[in-house]
């Protein structure tokens, strides 16, 4: 519905009308701002939060190294963005759907997805959730209510609508969250996504992790706008943008959020300013495209040491806690990846079922002709032909033949 | 037993859906009030609410977004799409997240509640963008399930097994049947199965395979053949994917001869599978090359639309010369 007044000469708007505050709380060093009040958290709850934080970014670093060493066919890191994934993720109820784009792990840790549930996907291995079908990364886990994620970007952004809707009609008091990135925004799905959800008027929170760049695209070339938040005025909906550093303005802002999605059923868009401090993936490199300048600048704001600072003054932190946490979590993530690494692939019969509920007697017929053709090559298929024959004796050097 | 045509017997299946079970939703453009643009959806907005069939804004990749989601929550969602000419927006979210849900995910996750249905195909004088049958680009998606229904009987009983089919189906009316297509359809609740073909015609001398709207087509064809002697057995496959390679197969085993026709254009068409498949597994059997009539390589035209349709003059010639080759 349009209620306007009329005018009887030509004004243009520009949009430069409405001007978006960012919602602050936490100082780098770890105070507050003046009349800022910390969100209520509990002791119990805020190391929850730290440890998360760290855990996810020593698994990165760890898994990183790991990807350079050539353990590890590709990574991604949620560096410099945990504060807004993990603060998000810390203001949901459990129960809550998490549809997320791909670099959103830390969300993950917080619902407790183990360090060796993180690595079976990461290596395709037989335990994979996913059996070994996704690049890695692409984790999903049906009891932690986080959806597998999906490659091609934004499509998840609408599928958040309607999963909300469903939720809505449940009448459970869940809500869906679902995070994307800036560039992500520039899809066709988000749109349709935001007007959907607004004109149904489902409990779904948009949360955009505004890192700032798009692989190499800066968000200047992205779009005009004062950044995505203003596109929420289109739609008629919530929204809010707050310091995607700011661990207790992220965690703050969602928490009302989600309280307007579920006792009213509205829809809210979140915008969280924040940095990739890291590269886009490990096939990217940021040098060509930024400067250490402005890395360092973003560096110093990081989000894990803010939220360590504020820790430390509340008295629940200290540095032999700081020390003695970094090192069991690289203890365990090394642990976990060498037991990841050494399980076998998935069987040969993963790569038909799934496509359908019951394999269906074409694709049968497909996979039998495969197996007699692996059996006659058993050295070019050393994966395929082990889980046919166990038996089978492939040599160690043919099994680059078949990665 | 009632008579219905086309529209009254997918309107009359969905209503059963309905009442059956809370969790079917059906929305779409202009399906709400008013009861979609071919009144498919037709006082179910009376009957179930608002909140279970609904209009959506008009873009189809939201609208396909919104039911996936809805379908991976639980919910079983009937999404219409205006026009079959209109689901390209839509094609990403089908080929890459409808169809792949349950792989990608091992199977946590799923859009096995998913039906779309979606008006297709020509002879209602619809140019480009009112006629296209584009079931071949989705039959090249492994994951998907599409079904045409030829007759009012048949749109009831598929429409209701894709509904309750634990994968996601394709579901093309062929919009020129759906008021010109009168036939008896039980009141009761039934299914007829996704993924089998049927024998509507027995016959020895050659096979003529079609679906949807082109089995009246094959029908007039047929009768004209039967004149000058020929025996035909007429297959309508029913399900594009998966298809009934068994029956197609043993069918040609007998006649040694195969007629494949389809509204779509020549190349890349759906008839094109079938033709390899079927010489791969009956060779020595073939009597005659597989004949393809279908539309030709062109955007669907509209002036020229009677001159451009795989009629049954079209069928007809394609049986005499498989016959006589």
């Amino acid at each position: 519905m349009t209620t306007t007044q009329d005018i009887h000469s030509p004004q243009f708007l520009s949009g430069d009308e409405f001007s978006i505050p960012t919602f602050r709380l936490l100082k780098q060093d770890g105070s507050l701002y003046d009349g800022a009040e910390a969100p209520e958290l509990s002791r119990e709850q805020a190391l929850k939060i730290y440890h998360t934080m760290v855990a996810t970014r020593v698994l990165d670093e760890r898994m990183m190294a790991a990807q350079r060493q050539g353990r590890l066919s590709f990574y991604m890191q949620c560096t410099g963005e945990e504060a807004a994934v993990i603060g998000a993720t810390a203001a949901l109820d459990d129960a809550d759907m998490i549809m997320a784009q791909y670099r959103e792990q830390g969300a993950l840790v917080y619902r407790g997805f183990s360090y060796d549930e993180f690595m079976n996907q990461l290596f395709g291995n037989e335990l994979d959730y996913g059996k070994g079908r996704q690049m890695p990364i692409h984790y999903g886990s049906r009891k932690l209510h986080y959806m597998t994620i999906s490659s091609p970007l934004a499509t998840q952004i609408p599928q958040a609508a309607g999963y909300a809707y469903g939720q809505k009609l449940a009448g459970e008091g869940h809500c869906t969250l679902c995070f994307f990135g800036e560039g992500a925004a520039s899809e066709g799905d988000f749109h349709a996504a935001l007007n959907m959800a607004a004109v149904h008027e489902v409990p779904v929170i948009f949360f955009c992790r505004n890192n700032g760049y798009a692989i190499s695209t800066p968000s200047i070339e992205q779009f005009a706008a004062d950044g995505v938040a203003p596109r929420a005025f289109g739609y008629r909906m919530h929204v809010i943008r707050v310091d995607g550093n700011d661990i207790l303005a992220v965690l703050s802002a969602t928490r009302e959020a989600r309280r307007i999605a579920v006792e009213h059923n509205k829809p809210v868009l979140i915008e969280a300013m924040s940095y990739r401090l890291a590269a886009h993936s490990s096939s990217d490199d940021p040098s060509g495209y930024r400067s250490k300048k402005e890395e360092e600048a973003w560096r110093e704001k990081d989000p894990i040491l803010r939220m360590q600072h504020w820790l430390t003054e509340q008295g629940w932190w200290n540095d032999d806690e700081e020390k003695a946490l970094q090192e069991s979590l690289r203890r365990e993530v090394l642990e976990t990846m060498k037991r990841a690494e050494k399980r076998p692939p998935p069987p040969l019969d993963s790569l038909v079922s799934d496509v359908y509920a019951d394999v269906t007697p074409a694709l049968q017929r497909q996979l039998d002709r495969l197996k007699t053709h692996i059996r006659q090559y058993p050295e070019s298929y050393p994966k395929g032909a082990r889980s046919l024959d166990p038996d089978v004796k492939v040599r160690e050097d043919a099994s680059q033949g078949g990665e | 037993m009632p008579t219905m045509n086309m529209l009254q017997a997918i309107n009359n299946a969905l209503d059963i859906a309905m009442a059956e079970d809370d969790k079917v939703l059906c929305f779409g453009e202009d399906v709400g009030i008013f009861g979609g643009v071919f009144r498919a959806t037709s006082h179910l907005q009376e009957k179930y609410g608002r909140t279970r069939c609904f209009n959506t804004p008009l873009v189809e990749q939201g609208i396909l977004g919104f039911a996936n989601g809805l379908a991976a929550q639980g919910s079983v969602p009937v999404a219409e799409i205006q026009f079959a000419d209109y689901i390209f927006p839509a094609f990403d979210q089908i080929v890459n997240e409808t169809a792949k849900f349950r792989y990608r995910s091992g199977d946590l996750f799923n859009v096995g509640g998913l039906t779309i249905r979606a008006p297709y195909g020509g002879g209602i004088s619809g140019g480009l963008y009112h006629s296209q049958s584009p079931e071949a680009y989705f039959a090249h998606t492994p994951g998907l399930k599409i079904a045409v229904p030829r007759n009012p009987y048949q749109a009831k009983g598929l429409l209701l097994a894709a509904i309750r089919d634990p994968d996601p189906v394709l579901f093309f009316e062929p919009k020129r049947l759906y008021r010109a297509s009168t036939g008896e359809v039980p009141e009761e609740d039934y299914q007829l199965p996704i993924g089998e073909a049927e024998v509507t015609r027995e016959g020895t001398d050659v096979t003529v395979l079609g679906w949807g709207a082109q089995m009246e087509v094959i029908d007039r064809a047929v009768e004209l053949a039967e004149k000058e002697g020929i025996s035909c057995e007429v297959i309508d496959l029913r399900s594009i994917l998966p298809w009934d390679e068994e029956s197609v197969v043993e069918s040609v085993l007998k006649t040694g001869r195969l007629v494949i026709t389809h509204e779509a254009p020549l190349t890349g068409g759906f008839a094109g599978e079938i033709a390899a498949t079927v010489q791969e597994r009956c060779f020595l059997y073939l009597e005659s090359p597989i004949a393809r009539v279908t539309g030709l390589d062109t955007p669907f035209p509209l002036t020229l639309e009677k001159e451009y349709l795989p009629d049954h003059l079209k069928v007809f010639e394609a049986i005499r010369a498989s016959v006589a080759f």
